[in-house]
């Protein structure tokens, strides 16, 4: 494995990510929202009964902080969607190909250029969301409840697995289908069990605190490898050439 | 002359059908070679085995000495091919500079090589003054250069075209089969696929015709010889039901008539003519006019397809 042959294409699809507006609205729009909904949520919520009860604030904003795994595994759809999928409409892989450059180069350039960006607006919206959620809570709490270890498990542990998983996913569904939006309808399958989760929490069945999210990381850890060799397998060249539809 | 294609028994088979059978073929440095033959005949099939893109089913081929289906080879077989596929595969989002210059760093080019490379070659094809519009607001002419600049992008010694002039206007055609002959007086080797004859026979050094398996091999001229039996035409002041009664007892082969013109196959024209003409004559007719024609590279084309 080249890495510099995986960046060639990473820095291509970001050039050709220049003129998707549908891949910009979600890298950006999806951490802005989070970024200033739930501090909205929180300053603004039952403030006639005097605001959200000081002992229910921290497992509400480990809930919240859920939303940037979820936003991990959704803005990769489209982005990976697009790649691949766009590549199949252009039939553009042939010739690429037929470079000296490995199926496992290409499919980490794909990877690369999906996780890179992602990874760079959820950090700037995970920044905002915990100055903002600091700045309106500060005042309950008496101490700034962000940054915590429950944050940095999600941010560094958890939101880099969950989107190689959701990549790896898109690999397989663009196998398969022949469109970017049949390829955004599969993937946002993998949102189920992550909204399950979320609501768990909400509900109060389970605690998004730290061991949880090392219990949930190393679950999605064991999928990723699992997908990692059904996404490998989809993406042989010979495969790609024969059987992608 | 140094080989640089060399194939034996080669054959693909997608479960169980047989795309292509025992193809045994050798191609030489600074050769065109054509492959002729329909639709699904195997030539896209062929040009991919031969590229690494797809694994073969049996037999063996060769690129420069590299064995094809060797995972090291394959490496290095990719490194010294240009492939231009029959769909043009261009990143349509990018400019033409753009995806020129990607591939170039995909084949390790430096800075100053890419910037030649790409200057040369979209000059040379005429798109220079639009190498900063998106490959996808091009026509098809164009994307069709692009893509072939793209495959020489790294100066490769042997280039494959898949139907490189299809669904072109003529004059697109003609000058992508005028930069074709350049690139022969470069010493390149070029591996092409075409259901052109006109094409074949313009730009091709051997022309292998190929239905699954490969019905034959050899010069246009030598294709052509290949094909036994001339035709006679033979043009009358008129053709009647009696003068062909007449003909249909001599038992021509492949008869036919068209307005006041009589066609059919011979072998010894010296011979067989004299005693048509005689009966001709005999049934009141007129000749105006004898022709001996013989076989195109159509012909042969059409009767080994259909073996």
């Amino acid at each position: 494995m080249r890495l510099s042959k995986a960046w060639i294409i990473a820095s291509r699809d970001f050039k050709i990510f220049r003129h998707q507006k549908n891949i910009w609205y979600s890298i950006i729009v999806v951490p802005l929202i989070i970024s200033i909904i739930f501090p909205l949520i929180l300053e603004f919520a039952g403030r006639r009964t005097g605001g959200i009860p000081v002992a229910q604030l921290p497992p509400l904003l480990n809930s919240f902080s859920f939303f940037f795994v979820i936003a991990a595994v959704f803005i990769p759809i489209s982005i990976a969607s697009y790649s691949i999928v766009g590549e199949k409409i252009e039939k553009s892989l042939e010739p690429l190909l037929a470079t000296p450059i490995t199926d496992g180069e290409i499919l980490f350039g794909k990877t690369l250029s999906a996780l890179l960006p992602v990874l760079a607006s959820l950090y700037v919206g995970a920044s905002i969301f915990m100055v903002l959620v600091d700045e309106v809570t500060f005042h309950k709490l008496g101490y700034y409840y962000f940054p915590n270890w429950s944050i940095g498990v999600i941010l560094v542990i958890l939101v880099p697995i969950a989107v190689t998983l959701s990549v790896e996913f898109s690999v397989i569904v663009s196998s398969r289908v022949n469109d970017v939006r049949s390829a955004n309808s599969y993937g946002i399958l993998m949102l189920l069990p992550l909204g399950g989760i979320y609501l768990a929490g909400e509900l109060g069945l389970i605690s998004l605190d730290t061991t949880n999210l090392f219990i949930i990381s190393g679950i999605f850890l064991a999928l990723d490898v699992i997908l990692f060799f059904v996404s490998t397998a989809a993406f042989r060249r010979e495969e790609i050439l024969t059987k992608w539809k | 002359m140094t080989v640089l294609i060399d194939a034996e028994n080669l054959t693909k088979k997608f479960g169980d059908i047989t795309a292509v059978e025992d193809l045994t073929f050798h191609v030489e440095e600074g050769e065109i070679f054509g492959f002729l033959g329909p639709n699904g005949a195997g030539k896209t099939t062929t040009i991919r085995m031969l590229c690494c893109l797809i694994s073969k089913t049996s037999g063996s081929a060769r690129i420069a000495g590299y064995e094809i289906g060797n995972k090291i080879d394959s490496l290095k077989i990719r490194k010294i091919i240009g492939l231009v596929p029959d769909n043009v595969g261009l990143s349509e989002h990018l400019s033409a500079y753009d995806n020129l210059d990607f591939y170039g760093r995909i084949y390790d080019c430096t800075d100053t090589q890419r910037k030649e490379s790409i200057q040369r070659f979209l000059e040379m094809l005429g798109l220079w003054e639009k190498r900063n519009f998106l490959a996808g607001t091009f026509s098809k002419g164009m994307k069709q250069k692009l893509a072939i600049a793209r495959a020489l992008i790294h100066d490769p010694q042997i280039l494959f075209l898949d139907e490189p002039t299809v669904n072109l206007d003529p004059e697109s055609a003609k000058t992508v089969r005028e930069f074709i002959l350049d690139l022969k007086k470069q010493k390149k080797t070029i591996f092409l696929n075409t259901h052109n004859l006109d094409e074949a026979q313009r730009i091709c050094d051997k022309i292998g015709i190929l239905n699954t398996k490969l019905r034959a091999i050899g010069t246009s001229q030598e294709l052509e010889q290949s094909v036994s039996g001339r035709k006679t035409v033979i043009v009358l002041e008129q053709v009647n039901d009696v003068i062909l009664s007449t003909l249909k007892k001599l038992l021509l082969r492949n008869l036919t008539s068209d307005g006041n013109k009589i066609t059919f196959d011979v072998v010894d024209p010296d011979k067989e003519n004299s005693a048509v003409v005689e009966a001709i004559v005999l049934a009141g007719g007129h000749v105006r006019t004898i022709n001996v024609v013989g076989s195109t590279l159509e012909d042969a084309y059409l009767k080994l397809v259909r073996t």
